[in-house]
């Protein structure tokens, strides 16, 4: 009795986990919908697939919630491969895609694929850089730091999240290109994720952080630091409204980060044309426009060939520039 | 000035958020009792749940907190009775806990950590109410040099591990730093032994590492056994259930020095309870192991690890509550929930959400005192769980881990990989070495990495940076003596009495 007592509150712990689990994560039926998050729970794919998600079930655009499903590896590379090799045609699967893709795919991380391999869905928000310093830093404007930088590029070290070749990456190069610097010469300091960053940047480890907007907001309030410039094509409004864009101060740099998604490459046009439908009228939505704010996310619009073409522009785009700076060959 | 806690216990003691105070510590038990799953992983999936389900702020944080909490009460679970350590933080609980296991003495472990837990979540939560805005401006002081300092300090503060086989504990560290390497260099975004596989770019998972070096490696050792008529199959005598008070008694000095260890270790961004664990418990070990029985099934062994992770976690919340900062990865997706409900941490956040940050601290201590509560009297329950065979019982936990990490991955790659471990920790555990050392070089060789590369290029390469501030100066020289002193004592203290 007293073994089966035990066991039975073990194994009743264990199923109820199990349950759980399985609640939050539940595997595709033939019909619902399903999101890829490339990525662990938690991170940013995977507050774009519940955007997407919560989205669609609150405008009742969908009967079933949609599931979100977990796949990590190689920043998206993993599931890029999955889409492309298993699930093809899946007239019902959508995979979180960012910016941070469109970089991979220029650098050849995506393995054997190439951008053109999927069919671009389009983008439901979209963040921007932001060239950040420490509140005690020398420097007032973009234009001050510029011209300390190109005279002593060894005394001002960048920092941000991701690794040399990463979207944070090239934010930091994309500045020191406009301010004729070669990338190359340019102090980078990588760290996991924008929070260690801002951690350096606080404590004087760092002096440039190349952050994006909507995580900054909590710290523009304590006064802790000082955005020079927001990369962005005009200035964002709300707490954001003080921060001129760098193109404003004479450096054209803009760097957005979208948040979409793609689709496996043998999905058929009906299928595609009625998630662009869908997404579209989605993005027109006020219930949706408030899901996007409380994620720090500003508007954006670009939905099926029009998308498409967007990304793999920007790829080519990357890629230049990744050639530029020697990163490829 | 302490309006906010007041007003907080008013928020925590409402009947809706004790009731997800308690729920919170269940499920995080169970979260973390479960190797696989983890807290972050925990709080991730059940994130979206709170929102949904349409939980004011506090009362969704209230309920990943406790979960947070509670996953660290579990981690130490299956490092007890099974010798799997349940989450990162419970690596070193299976030093001293499954030894005692073994003696029958599983009851008395499993409450001497519950205790131990409770001594270190509370001393960590003291701190973080008292002094978490001057401790935010320290942990921002370390820099990747101090970091790298501070990985040299805990290597050779492992050094007092070496024990009977230096050898062997310093090729399995010197293994872990390589498995570590494996996958996206962080600095250059160079590929490292990745072979090719997208599977492998992001590195090897920590679930995977611990699921495949102790589960799988344990039943290929069983199955090595199987066919062997001596009658035993490794289950231990269920001795007595409880803990004494003597008992605990004798570990409160243990417990209170590491629940600060844990404490100052989980304030700093960037090292979580692993590192924490590891740092107490060879502490412990260097100040108090009269007897070298550390490693036996010495009480002390347990309570360091166990009062150090749950300090940690509650330091971890420091620098995400006074900076936005997060000082763990499960305090990073924390941050992301604050997001959603437009709540922006920061010492503002004491004054304009008194309800959030005073209910969240408050639910704090309301949470392990029910932690405790709960996990005194079940302990001797949780210990019948070793009355079920192990040949059930450790497949049963490798099979809820592959359950969970395809899960995660909805990829067969991370199982297969679990598997290559499995049959490499099995190989290690033939020859002879200690597993510990390897998981803690595998955590450790990463952090301290990255951290000189770092360091490295604020400075341009000059090596100079590595010693340049007060911090890391005093982390080298301790670090230094933790080294020299052993030696040195000794021969300084015969030159003495040779002079007398």
């Amino acid at each position: 009795m007293k073994i089966n007592k035990g066991l039975s509150m073990y194994a009743g712990m264990l199923a109820l986990a199990g349950g759980l689990l399985a609640a939050g994560n539940v595997q595709a039926q033939s019909e619902a919908t399903e999101c890829i998050a490339p990525a662990k729970p938690g991170g940013g794919y995977d507050l774009t697939c519940r955007l997407a998600a919560n989205g669609l079930e609150k405008t009742g655009m969908i009967d079933k919630p949609m599931a979100v499903s977990y796949m990590p590896g190689g920043i998206g590379a993993v599931a890029y491969n999955h889409v492309n090799g298993v699930r093809d045609d899946d007239p019902n699967l959508i995979v979180a895609a960012s910016t941070g893709a469109a970089v991979n795919l220029a650098l050849g991380k995506f393995g054997q694929y190439d951008a053109d391999d999927v069919r671009w869905l389009g983008a439901l928000g979209v963040d921007y850089g932001a060239i950040v310093v420490n509140a005690d830093a020398p420097w007032q404007s973009l234009d001050e730091l510029m011209e300390d930088l190109k005279a002593n590029p060894g005394d001002i070290a960048f920092g941000a999240g991701g690794t040399v070749g990463s979207q944070d990456w090239m934010k930091a190069a994309l500045t020191a290109k406009a301010a004729d610097l070669s990338p190359r010469k340019l102090k980078y300091v990588s760290f996991e994720g924008g929070g260690e960053a801002l951690a350096a940047l606080l404590g004087n480890h760092i002096q440039v952080f190349t952050g994006d907007l909507s995580e900054l907001k909590s710290q523009l309030e304590s006064g802790k630091i000082r955005v020079l410039a927001s990369l962005s094509e005009e200035r964002m409004g709300g707490p954001y409204a003080d921060i001129p864009t760098a193109a404003e101060q004479g450096y054209d740099v803009q760097w957005p980060i979208w948040r979409g998604y793609y689709m496996g490459p043998n999905v058929s046009d009906a299928a595609y044309q009625k998630w662009v439908d869908r997404m579209s009228q989605l993005a027109q939505s006020k219930k949706f426009a408030e899901l996007r704010k409380d994620r720090g996310l500003f508007p954006m619009s670009r939905f099926g060939p029009e998308f498409n073409d967007y990304v793999l522009e920007q790829v080519d785009q990357f890629e230049s520039l990744a050639k530029e700076v020697g990163l490829k060959q | 000035m302490f309006d906010f806690l007041i007003h907080g216990f008013d928020v925590a003691l409402s009947p809706l958020n004790l009731g997800l105070a308690l729920l919170g510590a269940l499920l995080g038990t169970l979260f973390g009792a479960l190797p696989g799953i983890g807290p972050i992983n925990g709080i991730a999936i059940l994130m979206p749940l709170a929102y949904t389900l349409g939980l004011p702020a506090e009362s969704a944080l209230i309920l990943l907190a406790a979960i947070y909490t509670g996953a660290e009460y579990g981690g130490r679970m299956s490092s007890i009775l099974l010798n799997v350590p349940g989450d990162a933080g419970a690596v070193m609980t299976t030093l001293d806990g499954h030894p005692l296991a073994k003696k029958g003495l599983a009851g008395p472990a499993l409450g001497l950590s519950a205790v131990s837990s409770f001594v270190g979540a509370t001393i960590a939560i003291i701190g973080l109410t008292l002094f978490a805005p001057l401790l935010a401006e320290v942990a921002v002081m370390f820099g990747p040099a101090e970091f790298f300092a501070l990985m040299v300090f805990a290597f050779a503060s492992m050094s007092v591990m070496m024990g009977k086989d230096p050898v062997k504990t310093a090729i399995g560290a010197v293994l872990g730093v390589l498995i570590g390497t494996v996958g996206v260099d962080s600095s250059t975004g160079v590929l490292r032994y990745t072979f090719g596989l997208p599977e492998l770019y992001d590195g090897i998972d920590f679930v995977v590492m611990i699921i495949g070096l102790f589960a799988i490696s344990e039943i290929l050792l069983m199955l090595e056994h199987a066919n062997r008529k001596d009658g035993n199959d490794g289950l231990p005598p269920l001795g007595r259930v409880f803990i004494s008070l003597k008992e605990v008694m004798a570990c409160k000095w243990t417990m209170g020095r590491s629940g600060l260890i844990g404490f100052i270790i989980g304030i700093l961004p960037g090292t979580g309870a692993s590192v924490a664990g590891a740092v107490a418990y060879t502490t412990e070990k260097r100040l108090s192991d009269k007897d070298n029985s550390f490693g036996t099934g010495n009480m002390r062994g347990l309570a360091a690890p166990e009062a150090a992770n749950n300090a940690s976690a509650a330091g971890s919340f420091v620098p995400m509550l006074t900076l936005g900062i997060p000082g763990s990865g499960t305090t990073a997706v924390l941050l992301g929930a604050l997001m959603l409900y437009n709540i922006t941490p920061g010492p503002m956040m004491f004054s304009e959400r008194p309800e959030v940050a005073g209910g969240l601290i408050a639910s704090l201590y309301i949470g392990n005192i029910v932690l405790l509560a709960l996990n005194l009297p079940l302990a001797g329950v949780f210990a019948r769980v070793l009355t079920i065979p192990r040949w059930v019982l450790v497949p049963g936990i490798a099979i809820l881990a592959f359950v969970g990490v395809f899960q995660l991955h909805s990829n067969l790659a991370a199982i297969y990989l679990m598997l290559i471990i499995g049959v490499f920790g099995y190989l290690l555990r033939k020859l002879g070495f200690s597993l510990a050392p390897v998981i803690l070089g595998y955590v450790l060789g990463g952090l301290m990495e990255q951290n000189l590369r770092r360091a490295l290029s604020i400075s341009g390469g000059d090596l100079g940076i590595l010693w340049q501030s007060g911090i890391s100066l005093g982390l080298w020289i301790a670090a230094l003596a933790l080294l020299l002193l052993p030696w040195l004592l000794p021969k300084l203290w015969q030159a003495k009495t040779s002079k007398a």
